[in-house]
């Protein structure tokens, strides 16, 4: 038997644990091969290091033939594998459309329009995804968002297909038809191998080979069978719980659930009449009534978006219902009712904790929000962490942990508080069996000893099958509702899943989403040109980074608020700055301590509030009086007249007026101080022209004041080209600065790692869309400057454009750059903010020129692309200069890309670390 | 009452504890708060400094030696020597942002009383410095005149003359100014982008949806990121005053700081309830992030510590009224410049306290709104 990999020695540490510890196996070739075992066994790692995905730490893997630590060797076979992560559509893009996510991994594996199109429609023919062509991903339900994530995994024929818990939260029925498309897709491309980790036992009965692990270690190999007689069990459930250590499998034992005991309170714990979601023209829930009593566990079977989730958040009210009426406890569901809201417990589908706190830290925060007795709180978390296995997690960050454990720690937080309710929406999906069963053991103890209501919603049928009521929903309607033996007998089936399928169908063939169920024969393609067309890798393909470009900017026309608020917020930024920044300084306020109070005084002080430049105030009468108006700030300039101010002048003794200046701003006292010095001059020249009749030779040569570029100095043309840099520097690289750490947050970055694109790829095309944006904008300022503000553009259009071009290529690199060392969201706003506001309005010569500055700041600032793009933007808006007279600042301005572009190279890793 | 407090207080643990765990971010704020300011305060000069100058002497005689010696450091860089015919480039080129020419026989026609011409050119576009350095290269050149001119032939005396003091900064020390204000914008900045980042995480992470399930009231939860960023940016801003603008920049701070921090405190509270209200408003990440552009920087630019209040249009100085910043930037020169206490800033204190209210309640509003349409 031939091997599609090879492991020898294999280990891999998160911190001091070990995800993957000291493991050889070979796996073989052309087959369905299964990964099973409990939560954080090490599944999802081994498959992450077989792919190449994650960065080996330690030990040798051999796939397709080759050293996977081998940078050549990945790249060579990259494109003959394909990698499905864990986790509802974590590698699909939520606003793209189904056609454009498979689009968008056609283009990564370089393949033309036409073969694209080609294999596009045949993957969604056979899916059934064809019908929901258009529809954007992140509106599917769970069932067709894994297809379609199975769709992107197959659409360059890869040789091994490795899927992490690709059905984990899908139904059952979806989940079938999962499976029996997997079986056709291998039936007709023989010879390719498929590894898949899964927590459903009954869906690994089905697979060829299986990898039983637990630990981060192997505990058997074989087919089934094998495990099965090896175990000597009957189901291979039951085999895995053989195949653990002694010491795993005490405790465990058959789950029975004692019958309920009526309640003497006959108040109907939940109860739903009529209840009614639309959103817009589509109905979620329609019209859905329920009555559940206290202490019964009541189940919620359905589909995937069938509106299980919808009808849960309106119960707890975190959705107001459109029609109907909810009451818990008797009391309508609101969502200002903090007193239910104590004594219910609630689980969302999706993992809602913080990741950046350790598990205990989750579990202490939330027993504190619910005031539970500080002294108690130790001794219930610890009681949880027991109950729920979470041992020796309790530091561990909670965004670390596998799938299931997360679960578990969402449940076990529900619960921390004894609540009289629970209301589960899918609590056990991705959780290992032996978890599961110990989790019921405990819902069924809650009900059965305490009295507790559950409501919950699952998508395992032996789960459903413990509830005491349960109801089958579809598209928004209750199917049917009763007890789970009842509802089988009623179908005439053995089990609940038969029944339960039938029901669906029964619903489904009279509606028109039966397209998703069509699952026609695959026609084999043998006669297409594209099949199993040679594999070949280039370093840099201008395909490949144009897929990237063509995503992003779907991706930025498909959220226009953003595009409106980057368009419109640059042209209000350019009105504001424009009319509102001026160095003119005007209106400044002044006051007179007059102790003279002659004529004369008052002369003197009339010229100085008859000019544009002051404005009086309330004279001051006492020293003291100045200086606390001074301190105030009511007084920028104070101005003291000596007694026998008028008599001391008039017999030509010189006299002092003290003058005191507001120096808090400094820029505006050396503005004052020259006024005022200004004005004094003036005011003898005119005393002088009075008093003698003519102007003696004070003026002894004329200094002649040539204000170049800008006649009047007027703020406006001197402002207008100093904003378009500004502007163009802070919402490309803040737009940019999310670009790649977005990605990273929400998961689609393993794309990156994934596929054959290259970090270089990822990027620049990354950045086209932005650059492309920007230009926009540049081109919008351009106008508004020139026609709407008449700042004259003096020089070359062409070369402002182009430097524009340059300078937008690196303000978006330098966004670029931020994203790739930062790791949230969070800190590259924070950095790109600080990075980009400080040196640009700080360093790159708007006031005044860079060669002014000192210390470090002068070295920012020579090595900050504003101040490059700053002088060419004066240079050609005002000085009327060409691209010959500036292109030393175009040379500096290009030489950024480069390394930017190097920069961020650095700071990205092509692999998981 | 004691519950709201108790939830108040453990969401906000929660808050710092993640931000904790986010170290780059927390090395960016230090950063920030030590390295920006004080790379800022030394570098910028509000008046005048190095400006490039340059002279085109057509004269060479002892009195256009006499002016252009007048002419140094640190006001001036070292003047240069170019011929008529370089201006232009000189000057396009952006090398210096002044050129005198003294003509040929300036002294001459000087003794003689014909008023001879000198030209100073401008570069325009270079707003303070060319603002600022008119008026100086103009004072300078009249005295050097005058000095000569007095000591040539005994001329006349000024009647008046000014006696100017400068008060509270009476070397016009930029870095004194320079340095609190970027203090002050960094406080806003950080505590706007650190609160509305907050809430936009939360729902993007489906982590909000699961405290309002909780029995927590949507102001317990703004409440709680309000105080935790709020304490964060505040205790970086008490340290930064302290070590790096009293210690490393020495700037005499003339008022209480006890009074500005409290100020501060206020400030913080309205900051961080336009970065929730931003917050809310936005349905993802990167709309955040233009928004905050959008807010931020006028939030700067007009506040007043750029560029003074005064010269601003009307209408800008009116609507800045309602600007946070305004005030603080207020309050803090009152404060920390001119000694003011408390009788004096009370009006800027109470101002930024209705301002931070009237956003936190429009946000408080907007909460459950913003959830049920992300």
């Amino acid at each position: 038997m031939t091997t599609i990999a090879q492991i020898t020695g294999l280990s891999h540490r998160y911190g001091d644990t070990f995800a993957v510890d000291n493991i050889d196996l070979e796996i073989p070739a052309g087959c369905l091969a299964g990964l099973i075992g409990p939560d954080g066994v090490g599944k999802s790692s081994l498959l992450a290091l077989i792919s190449g995905v994650r960065k080996i730490q330690d030990g040798v893997v051999q796939v397709l033939d080759g050293d996977m630590r081998s940078n050549r060797h990945r790249s060579k076979v990259c494109p003959r594998i394909a990698y499905m992560p864990q986790g509802l559509g974590k590698n699909l893009y939520m606003t793209l459309s189904v056609f454009e996510n498979v689009d968008f991994f056609g283009r990564l594996f370089g393949q033309g329009r036409e073969e694209r199109e080609w294999r596009i429609n045949e993957l969604l023919e056979s899916t059934g995804l064809t019908q929901f062509r258009n529809r954007p991903a992140g509106k599917l339900s769970g069932g067709m968002k894994q297809k379609l994530g199975l769709c992107c995994a197959l659409i360059h024929d890869p040789e091994l297909l490795i899927l992490d818990e690709p059905t984990t939260g899908v139904d059952p029925l979806s989940r079938r038809q999962f499976w029996q498309l997997i079986d056709r897709i291998r039936a007709r491309r023989e010879g390719m191998s498929v590894m898949v980790a899964t927590a459903y036992m009954e869906e690994a009965e089905g697979f060829d080979w299986l990898v039983a692990m637990d630990e981060g270690r192997v505990l058997a190999t074989g087919s089934p069978a094998e495990l099965m007689t090896q175990a000597a069990a009957d189901n291979l459930d039951a085999a895995f719980i053989q195949l653990l250590p002694e010491e795993k499998r005490q405790g465990h034992k058959e789950l029975l659930v004692p019958p309920r005991i009526n309640q003497e309170d006959s108040t109907p714990a939940i109860k739903a009449e009529g209840l009614t979601m639309r959103f817009g023209d589509f109905t979620a829930v329609d019209h859905v009534s329920f009555e559940i009593q206290r202490g019964e566990i009541f189940g919620f079977l359905g589909s995937n978006g069938c509106g299980k989730t919808t009808t849960m958040k309106m119960l707890t009210g975190l959705l107001p219902a459109t029609e109907g009426k909810a009451s818990l406890f008797g009391n309508p569901a609101k969502a200002h009712d903090l007193a239910t809201r104590k004594r219910v417990g609630f689980m969302t589908q999706a993992f809602s904790l913080y990741g950046e706190l350790t598990i205990q830290q989750n579990l202490v925060l939330h027993a504190q929000l619910f005031h539970l007795p500080e002294k108690t709180i130790p001794a219930r978390v610890n009681e949880v962490i027991e109950h729920f296995d979470l041992k020796g997690y309790e530091d561990h960050l909670a965004a670390g942990l596998p799938l299931g454990i997360r679960q578990r720690l969402s449940l076990a937080v529900a619960i921390i508080h004894k609540p009289e309710m629970l209301i589960l929406d899918e609590p056990t999906s991705g959780v290992d069996p032996v978890a599961r069963d110990s989790f019921w053991e405990l819902l069924i103890g809650l009900s059965r000893n305490d009295g507790v209501t559950i409501f919950i919603s699952t998508h395992f049928m032996n789960e459903g099958a413990r509830c005491d009521r349960i109801s089958l929903m579809h598209a928004g309607k209750v199917l049917a509702s009763d007890t789970p033996q009842a509802l089988v007998d009623k179908r005439g089936k053995q089990t609940l899943e038969e029944a339960f399928i039938d029901y669906l169908e029964e619903a489904t063939t009279t509606k028109e989403d039966r397209s998703e169920k069509n699952t026609g024969e695959i026609t084999p393609a043998t006669d297409s040109s594209f099949q199993s067309r040679p594999v070949f890798t280039s370093a840099f393909s201008p395909l490949r980074l144009l897929g990237y470009a063509y995503r992003e900017s779907l991706e930025i026309i498909r959220d226009p608020v953003r595009l409106v608020i980057a368009l419109l917020g640059t042209v209000i930024l350019m009105f504001i700055m424009g009319y509102g920044i001026t160095t003119d300084v005007e209106d400044l306020s002044f006051a007179v301590l007059d102790w003279d109070q002659t004529p004369q005084s008052r002369d003197y002080i009339q010229n100085m509030s008859g000019s544009r430049y002051f404005i009086e105030h309330a004279p001051i009468h006492s020293q003291a009086e100045l200086d606390q108006r001074m301190a105030s700030g009511e007084l920028s300039l104070a101005l003291a007249i000596p007694p026998n101010f008028g008599k001391d002048l008039k017999r030509g003794r010189t006299v002092e007026i003290g003058v005191w200046v507001d120096g808090a701003m400094p820029f505006r006292a050396e503005t004052v101080r020259g006024y005022a010095e200004g004005m004094n001059y003036d005011y003898l020249i005119q005393l002088a022209r009075r008093t003698l009749g003519e102007v003696p030779a004070q003026t002894i040569a004329d200094v002649e004041m040539r204000y170049r570029y800008n006649q009047d100095f007027k703020s406006l043309y001197a402002m207008v080209p100093a904003v378009i840099p500004l502007l163009l520097m802070f919402i490309p690289a803040i737009m940019m600065a999310l670009g790649v750490v977005r990605e990273k947050e929400l998961g689609s970055i393993t794309n990156l790692y994934a596929t054959p694109v290259t970090r270089l790829e990822f990027l620049l095309g990354k950045q086209l869309p932005y650059i492309g944006l920007s230009m926009i904008s540049f081109f919008g300022l351009t106008a508004l400057a020139v026609f709407v503000f008449g700042v004259p553009l003096k020089g070359s259009f062409p070369a402002l454009s182009l430097a524009a071009l340059i300078y937008v290529s690196a303000t978006t690199g330098l966004g670029l750059l931020v994203s790739s060392f930062t790791k949230t969201q969070i800190a590259a706003l924070v950095a790109a903010a600080i990075f980009t506001m400080l040196p640009t309005i700080s360093f790159s010569g708007l006031n005044e020129p860079v060669s002014s500055l000192e210390g470090p700041g002068a070295m920012i600032g020579r090595f900050f692309p504003a101040t490059y793009f700053l002088n060419i933007s004066r240079g050609i808006f005002t000085k009327a200069l060409e691209f010959s007279d500036l292109y030393a600042d175009f040379l500096a301005l290009a030489a950024f890309i480069p390394v930017l572009t190097l920069l961020s190279l650095m700071f990205l890793s092509k692999q998981e670390k | 009452m004691m519950q709201h407090l108790s939830n108040i207080y453990r969401l906000g643990i929660k808050e710092l504890r993640g931000l904790w765990h986010d170290k780059v971010l927390f090395l960016i704020i230090i950063w920030a708060f030590s390295a920006g300011i004080y790379t800022k305060a030394i570098a910028i000069s509000s008046g005048l400094h190095n400006a490039p100058i340059a002279f085109v002497d057509e004269d060479r005689s002892p009195l256009s030696g006499s002016i252009i010696n007048a002419f140094y450091k640190p006001y001036f860089k070292t003047p240069e020597f170019i011929v008529l015919s370089d201006i232009d480039p000189g000057l396009d080129a952006g090398i210096y942002t002044f050129v005198v020419d003294i003509p040929p026989n300036f002294e001459r026609d000087v003794l003689a009383g014909k008023q001879p011409d000198i030209q100073v050119n401008i570069d325009a576009t270079r707003m303070t410095q060319a603002m600022i350095g008119a008026g100086y290269i103009q004072n300078i050149i009249n005295g050097k005149l005058l000095e000569f001119v007095q000591s040539s032939r005994s001329g006349a005396v000024l009647p008046i003359e000014l006696a100017t003091r400068v008060k509270f900064n009476p070397n016009l020390t930029s870095t004194w100014f320079s340095g609190v204000m970027e203090l002050i914008n960094i406080i806003t900045m950080l505590s706007i982008i650190l609160t509305g980042a907050a809430l936009v995480r939360e729902r993007e992470h489906g982590t909000l949806e699961h405290l309002l399930v909780m029995p927590l009231g949507a102001a317990e939860i703004m409440l709680a990121k309000v105080w935790s960023m709020g304490l964060v940016v505040l205790s970086a801003a008490g340290l930064s005053l302290y070590f790096i603008v009293q210690g490393l920049l020495s700037v005499p701070i003339a008022g209480s700081i006890p009074l500005f921090m409290f100020g501060a405190l206020l400030h913080l509270f309205s900051t961080a309830s336009i970065g929730i209200f931003l917050g809310t408003v936005s349905r993802n990440m990167p709309q955040l992030g233009l928004l905050m552009i959008l807010v931020i920087l006028p939030l700067q630019l007009f506040s007043g510590a750029v560029t003074p209040r005064e010269s601003m249009p009307e209408i800008v100085q009116v609507i800045m009224q309602v600007a946070p910043t305004t005030h603080f930037v207020s309050l803090a020169q009152a404060i920390l410049y001119r000694g003011a206490g408390f009788n004096t800033v009370w009006p800027n204190l109470l101002a930024i306290i209705v301002i931070g209210t009237v956003f936190f309640f429009i946000a408080m509003a907007r909460f459950r709104k913003s959830l049920a349409a992300a």
